[in-house]
């Protein structure tokens, strides 16, 4: 009677032996929510315009006119209007898509990898390392964001590097912050011990046991901050940090465009429309991503 | 009428929305308590004990679940009152005693704040009527240096300390039915020890109707006049605490009887029930407990079992209880 | 040959007669927050705590919360490091030079913890968390998985319908044999049970207890089994070591101590079991108030506060081991009369 009572039967009944992954169960939840497959729709459709910009564009960015400035929507030949200066704004804002773009998401790419890098070794390793790391970090994340992408840019100068070199700076605080938590609290989990008792390193415990679990909650933190940093980038272009004219970028746009505002006010919001269309979109489906993660596995 | 009962429930059944089905965490339950009298519902987890004492005080989420029965306390049907009313009776005529006193007590409030707070809303007394009977109670719940323990937050308690002060808190409108969901599971042998005899002593005193969840058959020896075993959503057995601990009519109940561990069985194996509980999202036809059943016949799974009352009081959900009646 | 075999248990050392494990003065102090200046307070989670355990023996390891018993379990396995103290697997000394490594001690000691879902890394399949320990041991990984489906085998699952699978998907029950599983990965000579059928449902309890002891005669294994549940720990352990605020005790064998506890707080812990029979309750509880905090712990005996016989002497010496005879050791000064 006792053997056969240590033998359990098979209660799995007839669901499949493997079960799919972790991955693949976030992929069907959010493949369900039609907030999200929106949202990332849209972003698509957005990105493929940046990238394909050659190919749609009907104009030449730069190509200026004076005859045909400020023209409204609708206008023959320009079917967003023009600038200031005459150029096609349909053009402007694809290309313009581009440099915001990268300057949204490149700067929060680099973040994740040096954060995330300071945040785990942070968390993992504790004590005196940890207070050195962390307490580094604080100091420049008791800056305004805003001020501080203004004050690093200021100080390298205008450009796209360095603009994508200063808002990296600011993204890198929060990110090695959340990665730090999210580290800690799997770090005092039962199995990261039960790995240290079978006698693994820290690097294979890191790279088997921690960053599954702690890179999904970073990346979801990551992806909230794309539309801060589209936000931030088009700021600084506005102010003159950023990218310079005469290249095309939404919030250089903007600044241009600010007179034109009472006498094209529909061709002026073209660009902070776009931004703001793509930081929601961000949002959302950061958001969406976030729920999809979230349920208990 | 004195002999009316306090409380009684009549085909109880509650289904909740998952991801992967409908799970029916209960499915027909009917009884009746008097007043002052203490029914243990034991059973183990997925047994429907716990939804079942939220169910009695209406907090299910309305939006989640599907409750259809009826709930009398007092004449009363819980579920056909407006919510206003339902509040007023929680905490008044029927209140509850959670398993982990950390999370039901509100950490940014001190104990004494959190009782007064209870009174002066159900009593309508002033504050400081209010404060000099939660010291009252501090103190008939022995908390040692009561006075001082009023002004103490819940972390600064221990966990034997702080399930007195959750009882306490329970108390402190003298109500008719306390619920009591594993109120001692969380602690120490001895605190618990402590915490049941509290318990028992306060309900005589108070002359309350307690129903206690539980899975250790030990709690409920100690404490219960009645016990009702919970399987699969369902009543099995129902008796005195004697009845079902010394004459189980029900298979699971021999079974958890047998398997309990202690010291005497050194040296010979245990008779641990085969299998697990089932899932409650796909509920076989018949006797849910049929698949673990050394006695399972083939009317088992073709049909659940009639409930058999082999006397007043005393009931088991059984084929092989049907043939002695 | 089966693939378990590519890792075989360290070899038996000293013999039959030599423990397998001897513990002396294991301390450990926790830091506390406390004021920014004067004394800082330290937790004394294990104070001098000294015991050892026999080849194929069972130790029982009792306690209430704030005894010390799991933080004795890390120490154990250093997971944690002690502040003091030695320890001695069959013979070698473990941390010195000339004796055992940490890598080998873990592959002579491993551990089942209380929490089955906790204890398995929720991204990892049950076959990935199985192969884990000998793929770092070196083993290659077609035998790992080889050797992740016998386990689970060993362990009353079938591995067809469990090793594609996530932890969230089984019961406690079925979890905690993954995790049994897993501490048999390396083929270890000693396991540390910390509460580990403590969160299981009875039914569940009793079918993992039988597997455990059947593993052990099988595997040629020896227990330390930590537990709060007195009857389970009669029912399974050879030996019981009851631990109170850091110190130990009282040890000896199972039915001496269950028959004729000598220390009061052995006694009180009996008496404070729940009565199964409704007629022969409890009218009584044998001890007031909760367990102390280790923090700052009553000076002498650290029982002396709550206990009934507790005299002057109680207060300012600790009292030290006094051996009753069989193996039967206590701490109580009540017993140094007696025994001289």
């Amino acid at each position: 009677m006792s053997a056969t009572a240590a033998k359990l039967p098979a209660t799995a009944g007839p669901k499949p032996a493997r079960s799919p992954g972790y991955w693949t169960k976030v992929g069907r939840r959010l493949l369900r929510d039609p907030v999200t497959m929106g949202c990332l729709a849209v972003l698509l459709a957005i990105v493929l315009a940046a990238v394909f910009a050659d190919v749609l564009a009907p104009a030449d960015p730069y190509k200026a006119s004076m005859i045909r400035r400020l023209k409204p929507i609708g206008f023959p030949n320009h079917p967003l209007g023009t600038d200031e200066l005459g150029r096609d704004m349909l053009t402007r804002l694809l290309y313009g898509g581009r440099m915001s773009l990268v300057m949204g998401i490149v700067p929060v790419l680099n973040a994740l990898v040096i954060g995330g890098l300071l945040g785990i070794v942070a968390g993992f390793f504790g004590g005196r390392l940890n207070m050195a790391i962390m307490r580094t970090i604080d100091v420049l994340y008791a800056f305004p964001s805003v001020l501080l992408a203004v004050a690093i840019s200021g100080a390298l100068g205008s450009g796209l590097t360095n603009a994508i070199v200063a808002l990296t700076i600011v993204f890198v605080p929060p990110l090695a912050r959340i990665a730090e938590t999210v580290t800690t609290q799997v770090r005092g989990m039962d199995f990261v011990d039960a790995a240290r008792a079978s006698g693994a390193g820290s690097l294979t415990i890191i790279r088997v046991h921690l960053l599954p679990n702690v890179l999904g909650p970073v990346f979801v933190y990551a992806s909230s901050l794309i539309s801060v940093s589209i936000i931030l980038a088009s700021g600084l272009s506005f102010l003159g940090l950023g990218v310079e004219p005469p290249r095309a970028e939404w919030g250089l746009m903007l600044n241009t465009l600010r007179q034109a505002i009472y006498v094209q006010p529909w061709v002026a919001v073209l660009p902070g429309a776009l931004i703001f269309l793509t930081s929601i979109c961000c949002n959302l489906a950061s958001d969406g991503l976030r729920t999809a993660m979230e349920v208990k596995l | 009428m004195a002999d009316a009962p306090l409380l009684s429930v009549s085909g109880l059944t509650v289904s909740f929305g998952t991801e992967r089905g409908t799970a029916s965490a209960i499915n027909g339950v009917d009884f009746d308590l008097k007043r002052g009298e203490v029914l243990c519902l034991l059973g183990e987890s997925g047994s429907g004990k716990s939804v079942t004492l939220r169910a009695l005080m209406r907090l299910l989420p309305e939006r989640r679940s599907r409750i259809a029965g009826k709930v009398l306390l007092n004449g009363e049907d819980v579920y056909a009152i407006p919510e206003k009313r339902m509040e007023r009776l929680r905490g008044k005529a029927i209140s509850m005693v959670f398993q982990e006193p950390m999370l039901a007590l509100d950490p940014v409030y001190t104990i004494g704040q959190q009782i007064a707070e209870t009174i002066v809303r159900h009593e309508g007394v002033g504050h400081a009527e209010a404060e000099r009977r939660a010291l009252d109670l501090l103190e008939r719940v022995q908390i040692p240096s009561a006075r001082r323990r009023l002004k103490a937050y819940p972390h600064e308690m221990s966990g034997g300390m702080r399930q007195r002060a959750m009882i306490a808190l329970a108390l402190s409108c003298n109500p008719a039915l306390l619920l009591a969901d594993e109120p001692t599971t969380a602690l120490d042998a001895t605190v618990q020890m402590q915490i049941l005899l509290l318990l028992r002593q306060l309900q005589a005193e108070l002359d309350m109707a307690v129903i206690l969840v539980t899975h250790d058959i030990g709690v409920a020896a100690e404490t219960a006049d009645r016990i009702a075993v919970m399987y699969a959503g369902r009543f099995v057995e129902l008796g005195t605490a004697r009845q079902v601990l010394k004459t189980p009519q029900h298979p699971y109940t021999a079974g958890l009887l047998a398997s309990t561990v202690h010291g005497s069985m050194r040296g010979h194996a245990l008779e641990a029930i085969p299998g697990a509980p089932p899932d409650l999202t796909a509920l076989p036809p018949g006797c849910a407990y049929a698949p673990r059943c050394p006695h399972a016949e083939a009317r088992c799974t073709a049909a659940a079992p009639a409930v058999s009352w082999l006397e007043p009081g005393r009931m088991a959900r059984c084929v092989l209880s049907e043939a002695t009646v | 040959m089966t693939a378990l075999h590519l890792l075989d248990p360290a070899p038996d050392v000293g013999g039959p007669h030599q423990p397998l494990l001897e513990v002396r003065n294991l301390t450990k102090h926790f830091p506390v927050r406390g004021p920014l200046w004067g004394a800082k307070p330290v937790a004394r989670a294990v104070d001098g705590v000294s015991f050892a355990v026999a080849k194929g023996e069972t130790l029982g390891v009792v306690g209430e919360s704030g005894c010390g018993k799991s933080t004795t379990a890390r120490l154990l396995m250093r997971l944690i490091n002690p502040d003091s103290g030695t320890l001695t697997f069959d013979g070698e000394a473990v941390g010195s030079k000339l004796g055992l490594s940490l890598r080998d001690l873990r592959r002579r000691v491993q551990m089942v913890f209380q929490d089955s879902y906790a204890s398995l890394n929720p991204r990892l399949t049950i076959a990935d968390s199985l192969a884990f320990a000998p793929m770092v041991h070196g083993v290659s990984r077609r035998d790992a998985m080889a050797v992740a489906g016998e386990l689970l085998g060993r362990v009353g699952l079938a591995p067809e319908c469990f090793l594609g699978r996530y932890p969230h998907e089984l019961s406690g029950g079925q979890r905690q044999r993954v995790n049994i599983a897993r501490a048999l990965a390396l083929r270890p000579r000693l396991v540390i049970l910390d509460e580990a059928v403590s969160a299981l449902d009875k039914s569940v309890e009793a079918q993992v207890l039988t597997l455990l002891l059947e593993l052990k005669k099988q595997l040629d294994l020896t227990y330390i089994f930590i537990s709060h549940d007195l009857n389970v720990v009669h029912y399974i352990a050879d030996r019981v070591l009851v631990m109170y605020l850091g110190k130990v005790a009282e040890v000896g064998p199972v039915e001496a101590i269950y028959g004729n506890p000598a220390h009061p707080y052995t006694r009180a812990l009996f008496s404070a079991r729940l009565s199964m029979d409704p007629d022969e309750r409890t009218s009584a509880a044998p001890l007031q108030g909760d367990p102390p905090n280790p923090i700052n712990p009553p000076s002498g005996c650290r029982f002396r506060t709550r206990c009934p016989h507790a005299t002057s002497l109680c207060a300012e010496r600790e009292p030290a081991p006094v051996d009753l005879g069989g193996g039967h050791l206590v701490a109580c000064h009540l017993h140094e009369v007696a025994h001289g």
